[in-house]
């Protein structure tokens, strides 16, 4: 149980938090053949742009309604039309993304009426899918700015339907899993005979792969066709808390029922998941799964040493705070410092005594003394400065590779997070010393050493 | 207020690109108008952001919502040989409360905290969208802040929406002008003493070309802005001559130091050999006009003739293995024909060049290099691009990060030539290693394997 603060700084130093609009971009370029696009000025499509380039290493699909100041003052509802159609001519998506930003909000478009008019003069565009969120600069973070993307496009595309396919199962996943996280799931899911729908699918589109031909929009990903079908699977999981407004929207639209894990790593978290797979299936739990279940609990014996009493100094969103910090706290380590950037209802059951709602100025003031700090690739310059352990971790990580295929998730994801922390701690204890054990300084019935007289 | 002084930087005297124009013509700007769905660009805050971060020992505070900042900071690769500060970042990451109620004074609280914990020499603020159509004033607020705080608060007024990079680049210069250069006075001054315009210090390569004008007694009082100090930039106007490079992305101050302080300057750059030495006469031409001693230029001629020996001599070893080989080059600011030289120079054919940010001049230089049929790229779309990979009418990439995909996704060499490459390109030192990169790309083992198709592929075609 913690206690949730909000720090009361006026100047935020060194961000932890991104803004909502690239978010709720991030989770448009899950689906395939789609143009995200961000309602604003240029700028503000050009900075997320280069972000994602820099943490996938791949060419990034991302348009603008290019808001001049001009266009800002006056309304820029038609920027959004000719936008729509200048890409519809050029790249021919199957789903256009519109997010709203600071400068658009600010003045209050109201961009769910004008796309309604629109849709009515343009039929020729009826193929094309339009899904719209808003998601004002200044209010929330990264994390919700994908968790109402997610919840727009099941308003938007699902249909109801009282058919249910046999064996299909509906995944809705948060923005903390990446590609080789939804990889496997994907995997484990099929081991089970069953098909699933994973919204939205970063695996297929910013796993970098090498594509047949260029494409100016997404590599892959949802097909919108299999989030309109999403209603006739048996059942929604939904990966992460900040997903439920999601899941509910989906069973208040078709009527299908929903559970929710908030946890992707660690023992128990899987054997739910499987458990919960098995039970829908009908299907034993694969050997391979059991032999992996077994290897975790030997990584978790040969590990445990360097976890347990170890100080963690975390910075991240509440979903992967969450999801790290109680895996931590699995494996006896103390979660000493917790920052993050908007408020969940997870917050409150940390295993901490505190969460700041705060800034890496906050959380390096915080990590002193503690023996590995973990958040996404901005943290570098505060371990640097505070000379500890440093694993990156989120979004961005912009100065090493393969940050698309970092698994936590499973038995195997858990089994190998495990070997690179745990060494990474190993790597930190300090060898004893002669002077590793001082006597206190004000034992004043110490023999003087061979006082001669 | 700020569209007077857009419509001043748009008017600017200096820039050769800028006379050719009509009249009309120049009201309209600089750039281009955005394109809603076909912008590609950053906007005029980021272009103000790039020009000024690299002054190393300010606090740099950008007042707006969580994205212009908190999307963005630390992402650039100028380097510091000292105060780490500008590396920093400071945001007022306003709220609703602030777009309702104005910003003014969560900036201004954000100044107070700032100088407090940091205590730096000068603190930029950045003005952005939504606080400039609330109409927070940011001038009033830096102007009360500095008589209060006793520290210079200097607005950068240049919020996104007004424009691209190249205008906010040029904004940005207008703040210096307005608030910075000539507030101080230099201790001493010599007639030695030049600022190099326009150089953002990436990869530290300023380092490259140091040694060079350290060697030669010519003292860089300040490099506006890589590596620079805000006490430098303020005592710039007693340098005996300015050097500008990078194009035209800060003519205005260049301009404007010759018209208020009498300071003479010149265009060039230190990318390709030919180029660096051009750009070492002139400076040490300007200085001696300024009435530094003869003898510096015979100095200097001692230097260009050991230096470029020395690097002619490196390029050679790699001019057997370049020969013939087929570059693309798509640079954003860099002066494509300094670097189409250089690499005609290491034996390599150019079989393009993007002449987007070019003068008209720029284009002359690169037909007398390349001939009367070259093949010069106003735009080329990520499409084309990828597909002249794909069609192998080039055999390497030269080009920033964004456009690296069209080679690398082809399975062709890539080399980054932009803002967050990794490697220093300035001077004969660069050049040199320039080149190395290139051979390094080209030569990989790793292509073959990468090219060959899979054994059932293979088996499948034959079937």
């Amino acid at each position: 149980m913690s206690t949730v603060v909000q720090n009361r700084k006026a100047c935020t130093v060194n961000p932890l938090k991104m803004s909502q609009p690239i978010g709720g971009a991030l989770a448009f370029m899950g689906i395939a053949d789609c143009m995200p696009m961000l309602h604003g000025s240029q700028g503000c499509t050009a900075f997320g742009l280069v972000l994602f380039q820099r943490h996938f290493n791949e060419g990034i699909p991302m348009q603008t309604t290019a808001m001049s100041e001009v266009a800002t003052v006056m309304g820029g509802l038609d920027n959004i039309g000719i936008a729509i159609l200048s890409i519809q001519q050029r790249t021919k998506p199957a789903i256009i993304g519109i997010c709203s930003t600071g400068v658009t909000e600010t003045k209050g478009d109201d961009v769910e009426g004008y796309l309604k008019n629109f849709r009515a003069s343009h039929p020729e565009l009826d193929q094309l899918a339009l899904v719209y969120v808003s998601t004002p600069d200044f209010k929330d973070a990264f994390q919700d700015g994908w968790a109402k993307a997610v919840e727009s496009m099941v308003k938007g595309l699902a249909e109801p339907s009282s058919a249910r396919r046999e064996g299909s199962v509906n995944f809705l996943v948060g923005s903390h899993l990446t590609a080789a996280d939804i990889e496997e799931l994907r995997e484990i899911s099929e081991a089970f005979g069953l098909e699933a729908t994973i919204l939205p699918d970063i695996s297929g589109s910013m796993d970098g792969h090498i594509p047949d031909d260029f494409t100016p929009n997404t590599l892959g990903g949802t097909p919108v066709e299999a989030i309109r079908r999403m209603g006739e699977a048996e059942l929604t999981i939904a990966l992460g808390e900040q997903m439920r407004p999601a899941a509910e929207a989906l069973m208040t639209k078709t009527g299908q029922p929903y559970v929710l894990f908030d946890r992707i790593t660690g023992i128990e978290a899987t054997d739910q998941l499987l458990d919960c797979l098995s039970q829908l299936s009908g299907q034993p739990v694969p050997g391979k799964y059991r032999r992996q279940r077994s290897q975790l609990i030997d990584a978790m014996l040969d590990g445990h040493f360097f976890f347990g009493g170890k100080k963690i100094a975390i910075g991240a969103e509440p979903d992967l705070l969450w999801n790290i910090g109680s895996w931590f706290n699995d494996m006896g380590a103390i979660i000493a410092a917790a920052v993050t950037t908007t408020h969940s209802p997870l917050l409150e059951q940390m295993p901490c005594a505190e969460v700041l709602i705060g800034d890496l100025e906050d959380l390096e003031a915080r990590a002193g003394g503690c023996d590995l700090l973990i958040t996404h690739s901005h943290g570098r310059q505060a371990a640097a400065r505070l000379g500890i352990a440093f694993l990156r971790m989120g979004l961005p990580i912009f100065d090493q590779l393969g940050a698309a295929h970092r698994l936590s998730l499973g038995y195997r994801g858990a089994r190998d997070l495990t070997f690179e922390i745990g060494n990474l701690l190993m790597a930190q204890e300090a060898e004893n010393r002669p002077d590793s054990w001082p006597l206190p300084l004000e034992d004043h019935d110490a023999h003087a050493p061979f006082a001669l007289g | 207020m700020l569209q007077n002084k857009i419509q001043d930087v748009f008017n600017e005297p200096g820039c050769g690109k800028n006379q050719s124009k009509s009249d009309k013509e120049r009201k309209k700007g600089c750039t281009k108008a955005l394109q809603p769905g076909g912008a590609a660009g950053g906007c005029a805050f980021d272009g103000a952001k790039i020009a000024l971060q690299p002054i190393t020992d300010v606090a740099h505070l950008v007042h707006g919502p969580i994205a212009c900042e908190g999307n963005s900071w630390d992402n650039r690769g100028s380097k510091s040989s000292g105060s780490q500060l500008y590396r920093t970042s400071f945001t007022t990451d306003i709220n609703e409360l602030d777009v309702v109620y104005g910003g003014e004074k969560h900036l201004f609280k954000s100044i107070k905290e700032v100088i407090d914990k940091y205590d730096p020499p000068a603190v930029f603020v950045y003005q952005t969208c939504v606080p400039a159509m609330i109409g927070d004033d940011i001038e009033a607020v830096c102007k009360a802040a500095s008589q209060k705080f006793a520290t210079p608060i200097i607005p950068v007024n240049s919020p996104g929406f007004v424009g691209a990079k190249n205008l906010g680049n040029k904004l940005a210069g207008e703040a210096l002008l307005d608030y910075v250069i000539g507030t101080e006075e230099p201790e001493y001054s010599t007639p030695y003493d030049i600022n190099i315009i326009g150089e953002y210090n990436l990869s530290g390569e300023l380092w490259q070309v140091k040694p060079l004008l350290d060697h030669l007694g010519i003292r860089v009082t300040c490099c506006i802005s890589g590596d620079a100090r805000y006490h430098d930039v303020a005592q710039s106007h007693r340098a005996r001559a300015n050097m500008m490079v990078c194009s035209k992305s800060m003519i205005n101050i260049a301009r404007k130091m010759e018209e208020r302080y009498q300071i003479p300057f010149f265009e060039g750059s230190f990318y390709g050999i030919s180029d660096t030495t051009e750009s070492l006469r002139e400076i040490t031409r300007l200085l001696i006009q300024q009435g530094a001693p003869e003898e510096l230029r015979e100095r200097t001629e001692a230097l260009i003739a050991r230096e470029e020996a020395r690097a002619w001599q490196r390029i050679a070893e790699y001019t057997h293995r370049l020969r013939g080989k087929r570059v693309l080059l798509f640079t954003g600011g860099v002066k494509s024909w300094s670097v189409v030289s250089a690499l005609q120079e290491g034996g390599m054919e150019v079989v393009g060049t993007s002449v987007k940010k070019s003068t008209k001049e720029d284009k002359e230089k690169i037909k007398e290099l390349m001939g009367q049929d070259a093949h010069m790229i106003d735009d080329l779309t990520p499409r084309e691009m990828y597909k002249m990979f794909q069609e192998a009418r080039a055999d390497v990439l030269l080009s920033g990060g964004r456009s690296q995909f069209a080679a690398l996704k082809n399975k062709m060499p890539w080399v980054d030539i932009n803002q967050e490459r990794h490697h220093a390109y300035n001077g004969y030192e660069g050049m040199v290693n320039l080149v190395k990169q290139i051979d390094l790309a080209l030569y990989n083992p790793m292509w073959t394997l990468l090219r060959k198709a899979a054994p059932w592929d293979i088996r499948e075609a034959r079937a």
